[in-house]
């Protein structure tokens, strides 16, 4: 697990990309992890073409849940909303390269949850009635 | 029976032989710093043992059987809650419940004497660093009852604030409050605030789960109402703990669960209940886990809980020390920072190393700690705190224990580069 600390993880954790918030998202998702507490929200600016044209994400928590939602995130802009619903967790395995300990796949997959749900209310909000 | 285990504690080295699972190495092959009994203890052999025996030599139900084994059984049941009653210093062995836990004992509380004793708009009092089986049974019999809750405050040490206590105890019928703060160690004034709540005609449960294993208890010098426990956290199994109550008041409290053994008649219509304690136990009881916390009880008794509490008192103030060397990388220690203040727990933060990841650099050295809210979410809210990581000791850690936290903590520190 001392593996996992590497510097491109700690260089997410502690510069987060696209942190933060939209002016005007045009759908927002937000979740916690209630036994370590960590937060996390997620708000997508979406294109007429159904992709993500701009994303924030905010939050606190560990390196783990931390720096892999600013990968993934950082690698859901451009992305049509129903590709980002088709994210598997080796997505975000891909992104940080190392096993993660069962114990701590729940902080790793946070951002993961929280980006589809976000995805998932974009698509709610683009069909019609 | 307490022979046995006092022969093989002649220090340190031997106290961790009497508990097998310290002799385990992890998969990595280090040797086990177990620094996480404020969330459970370990186990020693004797303990063990006592579950094994019961249930090779004379597993049979209580109260019922007129054979032997019954009958052996009935004894150890009911002498492992005497010695309970002796530990705890209780007037008379019928004080002494068995429940789940401590969390089930409160429930019992809330349910049997909140439901027949308080009314819409009594005050119910805790404090704010409470965990939360101190807390959610408490708003709960509120929403059923109508009364309101206050909290008692807590300074940014986790010290109770006690100036503002008589005006707090105003219209208060109950006040529910931990002896010693799970998160924090904080040891709290529980006797003074026990004195002032009699004062105005309240009832008092204290939470002693985190209290009982680590320091003497006398139930009857603290005056205590209600007092509550969990085994599990002092050498005992899992899935036994212990209401004392004060005989007037279990007496008069309608039962809380309702069945076989509880009973003293039945008819199709209706039912007469049994005599103290067992009005209270309803359905055949945890018998071996029982009897093993009474084994459990006899090692802590011979090894003298004045000593468990001189011991931890010492690795706290060596760990203090040892921290200090720390705090000028970013190390944050939380609670009242002082051995005698404090049981042995130390909660801490590293720099800007989520606690969570803490727990996982240290796990790779053998070393378990507890990290998060410990059940505490709005004590942490109250100190503006995420989560902590939580160090916490018993009478079979040692010196050793604490420079490994020192150098996971310096491992930590390295892999995070920090300066």
């Amino acid at each position: 697990m001392d593996d996992f600390y590497r510097d491109f993880i700690l260089d997410h954790y502690r510069n987060p990309r696209n942190f933060g918030h939209l002016a005007e998202p045009d759908a927002v998702a937000e979740d916690r992890n209630p036994l370590c507490g960590d937060e996390m929200r997620v708000e997508i600016a979406v294109d007429d073409a159904g992709k993500v044209s701009d994303i924030r994400f905010s939050g606190k928590g560990c390196a783990i849940s931390q720096a892999s939602a600013s990968m993934l995130i950082e690698s859901a802009k451009g992305k049509s909303l129903e590709s980002i619903l088709a994210l598997g967790e080796e997505s975000v395995l891909e992104n940080v390269g190392i096993d993660i300990s069962p114990t701590r796949m729940k902080c790793a997959m946070l951002g993961l949850g929280v980006l589809k749900s976000a995805a998932l209310a974009g698509l709610a909000k683009a069909e019609p009635g | 029976m307490s022979g046995t285990a006092s022969a093989t504690i002649t220090g340190d080295r031997d106290v961790r032989a009497d508990f097998p699972i310290l002799g385990e190495r992890t998969s990595r092959g280090k040797r086990l710093v177990y620094l996480d009994s404020a969330a459970t203890s370990q186990k020693p052999a004797v303990v063990i043992d006592a579950i094994d025996r019961y249930y090779r030599e004379y597993n049979a139900n209580i109260h019922r059987g007129v054979y032997e084994i019954a009958a052996r059984a009935t004894d150890a049941f009911e002498d492992a809650r005497a010695k309970v009653a002796r530990f705890l210093n209780a007037g008379e062995s019928a004080e002494i419940i068995w429940t789940r836990n401590a969390t089930e004992a409160i429930n019992l509380v809330a349910w049997s004497w909140g439901g027949a004793n308080l009314r819409s708009g009594d005050v119910i009092l805790v404090s704010e660093l409470e965990h939360h089986s101190n807390l959610v049974p408490w708003q709960l019999l509120a929403e059923r009852t109508g009364a309101r809750l206050r909290f008692i405050p807590v300074d940014d040490r986790g010290e109770l604030q006690l100036d503002t206590l008589d005006a707090l105890l105003e219209g208060c019928a109950l006040v529910a409050v931990a002896h010693v703060s799970n998160t924090l160690g904080t040891i709290l004034p529980v006797a003074e605030i026990v004195a002032r709540a009699h004062a105005v005609g309240a009832v008092v449960l204290v939470d002693g789960a985190q209290a009982a294993p680590h320091m003497a208890v006398d139930v009857r010098a603290l005056d205590a109402d209600f007092y509550v426990l969990s085994a599990h956290k002092m050498l005992g199994p899992t899935g036994i703990g212990i209401l004392y109550g004060k005989r007037t008041l279990l007496e008069a409290m309608p039962p809380f669960l309702s069945g076989g053994d509880m009973i003293r008649s039945v008819s199709y219509e209706r039912s007469t209940f049994n005599d103290l304690p067992w009005k209270f136990e309803a359905g055949t009881s945890n018998i071996a886990d029982a009897i093993a916390f009474g084994s459990a009880i006899d090692y802590l008794e011979a090894y003298g809980m004045e000593n468990v509490r001189a011991h931890e008192r010492a690795l706290l103030a060596y760990a203090f020390e040892r921290l200090a060397t720390l705090e000028a990388r970013g190390l944050a220690l939380y609670g009242p920072h002082d051995p005698d203040r404090s049981s042995g727990v130390i909660s801490m933060n590293f720099a800007d190393i989520h606690a969570h990841d803490l727990a996982s650099i240290l796990d790779t050295e053998g070393i378990c700690i507890r990290a998060g809210h410990h059940c505490t979410m709005p004590l942490m809210g109250r100190l503006d705190l995420a989560a902590t990581a939580r160090a916490s000791f018993y009478l079979y850690n040692d010196r050793g224990d604490v420079d490994a936290l020192v150098t996971g903590l310096e491992k930590a520190a390295a892999i995070f580069r920090l300066s």
